[in-house]
């Protein structure tokens, strides 16, 4: 099977509009006819289902949570990219589109980022109508700030909350829809498998987690924007209901895997203090704005942050990367964090940390600037940690955050399997090997509000569907199987929970595929996990039963695709033979340790197609071609 | 400095929306002080598990304080006695070794038990599908720079926009009203130049539907304010008031 990501001809600025001048139409009438489901309500999810739902179509949507305003898109701080240009300091479409690219170590795809460079323009004017509360100056101006990998300040923000603004904005637009009846909401239900009947995607199948019944769900198109997979790793800055089960499901139905070895980690979060440890803290990278890292010169340095003197201070991003200093794009500046501890400079009681200094900020701007910039992100360190950042620099250490892999999409988001379109962190195309801070937010929102109601349209225009329901074999046989597995869960009654075996899974994944790789750590780990799985399935204990209120079966299911899931990631580690962005293989690095890129050989897509648990699966390459940015070796010195 | 506590936990178990529901009681111990309240309870629940027995159900999800899924009554105080923190920011250095805790859900006729913590807070769904939002399609908007907002009431805004949703408000309310809640919203988008061709419609559809759903009305305890971990002030409650008393007068001006 080849892939085609259908990108249009033509020059890369007029692509996208040409595109939508020549997409097939729905006509409005004939709109109604076409159920859309759509999985996951984050800012991808909801955008796009508010959006169809105005457009006609009929919008079924799903969240795992209670109400689809707490998608973990909440929890986004920082900001959202847009080329306003409105600091006239030189910022364009072509210059987001080129950051992005460069920031991504050239391994998206030219012709999306172009596209998504050019919505962000339209985003911040929809929110903005919405009544989402950006950060203003005091002429009543939309306020920017500068973020990692970029020379301009182009990020919008509302303090530190600006997922949860912006989700929220979503979030309503989604629920005029509800409230209008145009769209069927159905809260606290887990997508457990897609079903394709003639090769379309046609349906779902869900547990219904209150009442724990099997649902079926028939449409004509599935979307899923389910969220990325950093919980492999157990600890990261992730909710906790976060989860592959879904990609993974559609993967082994047949969709493509792309990249699955991109994970980023970011640099600052609150380090790990201890084994009952449930999940990790980000403190935005907007702090790095005005904070300084640093670390001791000596090794083992105990004396308290504020008691070395300045000479004795390595800020070592300022010394490695002047051009960028601190705001150097997150793959470098978790991995310089890395090599700092390795070599014995981290501080704090476990030495995996670094500092985080605001006292030269506070100075210069006063106490009362930083703390209406980051008062709520201090107010959480001191929370968390009991020290009070204000008078101490915070200590940080790079967490699994984001996945740029997900799976594969073509230039309209559809996957390999017709009918089953993936938006948002779930697909895989924007952000190549690492993706830039303020990114996320741009394309979840590109992708719902701005791509998929024009893409959509014209599958549904250009493809004859048949009318299925869920008494369609294909249903029956997808919602026994799910039934059948809930039920060998609950019957293992083993000894170790399902958080003790996602700890060691996640634990094993950090230490060998995490942010430094190697070909005898990922061969070891692609040797573990295989026996971790079978003892999982052998000495799980899930208690209590089927048809009530589970967490810890909701919690089984989705550690059981973890363990399937992971061996797929570390393959793709294992075959990717160079370093970009967030993939480091240590075999491959410049003299002074940056990440070697080998473009002769790797420059394309991994998209992998799934065979047998247990069993490599199988590769198919889409070649990335770069027309507009020429790949160079990434320097932000 | 890290070090470990030991704690009784008289923890509300109900399985079902029918079953009348009781307190039991567990042993916490070796906590350690840096974990979170729900970390703690993480550690609880690991141990029933590997006696084979069913865990404690809470809604969690984000752990930072944002999501607004989380949230029991500690001791009779939503979210526990820490100001402006949400139960998975609350950490064990709060408490002392040998302290007990009783741990109880939400208590509302509007927000139904599902399971020991879980309670079902669609009512704040459908009073935000009535109205709670700006019509606004998505499309070409108009350029956000032609609409400017002096950055004071983009502020203030922002401080009603911050509420999460939790529902602390009405556990601590003694009328289990929703005020705080609904007058967030309204004061939102009552303070932007975006809000204003609805504002007076959605005052009083906001709370008829709020009405409906079965919260009760606000007599001033201000329990709500002291409870929120996101210090939304009942002045939103005067404006939400102001507004609806207008709203009603015009209404009835116009027939």
């Amino acid at each position: 099977m080849s892939l085609d990501s259908k990108i249009p001809g033509g020059p890369i600025a007029e692509r996208w509009t040409r595109h939508k001048a020549d997409m097939k139409l729905v006509n409005p009438a004939n709109k109604r006819k076409f159920t859309v489901l759509v999985v996951g309500t984050g800012l991808a999810g909801a955008s796009a289902a508010a959006t169809l739902s105005e457009l006609g179509y009929r919008v079924k949507a799903f969240c795992i949570q209670d109400s689809p305003r707490r998608a973990h898109s909440i929890a986004a701080q920082g900001g959202i990219n847009a080329a306003k240009n409105y600091q006239n300091d030189g910022d364009s479409v072509y210059r987001l589109f080129y950051d992005t690219v460069k920031g991504g170590d050239f391994r998206s795809r030219e012709s999306n980022v172009y596209r998504l460079a050019e919505e962000s323009l339209n985003i911040i004017d929809q929110c903005v109508a919405q009544g989402v509360p950006f950060a203003r100056e005091y002429g009543g101006l939309l306020d920017n700030r500068s973020f990692g990998g970029a020379q301009v300040s182009r990020t919008f923000y509302a303090r530190g909350q600006t997922g949860q603004q912006l989700l929220l904005g979503a979030y309503g637009a989604l629920m005029k829809e509800i409230g209008r009846g145009n769209v069927e909401m159905y809260p606290r239900r887990e997508m457990l498998d897609l079903v394709v009947i003639d090769g379309n995607a046609r349906g779902i199948v869900c547990r219904n987690l209150i009442t724990g019944a099997i649902e079926s769900y028939a449409g004509d198109a599935v979307l899923l924007a389910t969220g990325g997979y950093s919980t492999v790793f157990y600890l990261s800055t992730n909710a906790k209901a976060c989860n592959v089960t879904a990609a993974w499901r559609a993967h082994k139905r047949g969709a493509f895997f792309a990249n699955p070895c991109f994970t980023q980690i970011h640099p600052t979060c609150i380090p790990v203090h201890g084994d009952y440890q449930s999940k990790l803290t980000l403190m935005s990278e907007s702090l790095r704005n005005d904070g300084r890292i640093w670390v001791p010169k000596k090794t083992d340095d105990k004396r308290p942050a504020n008691d070395i003197p300045e000479d004795e201070r390595d800020y070592y991003l300022e010394r490695r990367y002047p051009a960028f200093g601190n705001l150097v794009p997150r793959d470098i500046a978790s991995r310089a964090a890395k090599e700092m501890c390795d070599k014995g400079l981290g501080v704090g009681a476990t030495g995996m940390a670094v500092y985080l200094d605001f006292a030269e900020s506070i100075q210069r701007l006063g106490r009362d600037t930083i703390a209406a910039r980051y008062g709520n992100l201090f107010d959480m360190y001191e929370k968390i940690v009991g020290e009070d950042p204000y008078t101490q620099p915070m200590m940080i250490f790079p967490a699994p955050h984001y996945t740029m892999g997900g799976l594969w999409v073509d230039y309209h988001l559809m996957s390999n399997l017709p009918g089953l379109h993936v938006l948002g962190e779930a697909n895989f195309s924007d952000h190549g090997a690492n993706r830039l801070g303020a990114s996320a937010l741009m394309q979840g929102l590109a992708d719902g509000y701005f791509v998929i109601p024009y893409t959509l349209g014209h599958y549904f225009g250009s493809t004859s569907l048949g009318k299925v329901d869920t008494d369609h074999p294909e249903f029956k046989t997808a919602a026994t199987q799910a039934q059948e597995r809930t039920q060998k869960l609950l019957a293992i009654n083993g000894k170790r929970t399902v958080d003790d075996f996602h700890r060691e899974l996640g634990h094993l994944l950090w230490n060998h595929c995490g942010m430094a790789r190697n070909k005898k750590g990922l061969n070891e780990a692609l040797e573990k996990i295989p026996a971790i799985r079978e003892e999982f399935w052998e000495n799980v204990t899930v208690p209590g039963a089927a048809d009530t209120l589970n967490q810890s079966l909701e919690k089984a299911g989705r550690v059981a695709d973890f363990l399937e899931f992971a061996e797929l990631l570390v393959h793709d580690a294992l075959h990717r033979e160079e370093s970009c962005g967030g993939h480091f293989r240590e075999e491959h690095q410049t003299e002074e340790g940056e990440a070697l890129r080998n473009d002769e050989e790797f420059t394309y897509v991994a998209a992998w197609e799934h065979g047998e648990v247990g069993k490599k699966p199988k590769l198919h390459r889409e070649a990335l071609e770069f027309e507009e940015v020429k790949p160079s070796t990434r320097s932000y010195k | 400095m890290e070090k470990t506590i030991n704690l009784t936990l008289k923890v509300w178990r109900q399985a079902n929306p029918q079953d009348a529901g009781r307190f039991e009681v567990y042993e916490a111990h070796d906590i350690s002080t840096d974990a979170s309240f729900l970390e703690m309870l993480d550690v609880v629940n690991e141990r029933l598990e590997r006696e084979g027995k069913e865990p404690i159900a809470f809604d969690h999800d984000c752990r930072e304080g944002i999501c607004g899924m989380c949230g029991a009554v500690i001791n009779g105080q939503a979210h526990g006695a820490e100001k402006e923190t949400t139960l998975c920011q609350l950490h064990m250095r709060k408490f002392k070794n040998g302290d007990t805790l009783v741990i109880e859900p939400w208590r509302s006729k509007a927000f139904p038990i599902i399971k020991d913590l879980v309670v079902d807070r669609s009512a704040f769904d459908r009073i935000i599908a009535s109205g709670g939002y700006i019509t606004v399609r998505t499309g070409q908007a108009p350029e956000a720079h032609t609409m400017l907002v002096p950055q004071p009431n983009a502020e203030k805004s922002f401080d009603a926009a911050a509420c999460i949703g939790c529902g602390a408000c009405v556990a601590a309310c003694p009328n289990a009203s929703a005020m705080l809640f609904v007058s967030a919203k309204i004061s939102q988008l009552a303070l932007l130049p975006q809000g204003q061709p609805e504002r007076w419609d959605r005052v009083r559809i906001m709370v008829e539907k709020m009405d409906e759903e079965g919260f009760g009305n606000c007599s001033n305890h201000y329990e709500c304010e002291a409870a929120c971990p996101k210090n939304i002030k009942v002045s939103n409650i005067a404006r939400l008031n102001r507004d609806h008393l207008w709203a009603s007068i015009r209404a009835k001006l116009r027939g």
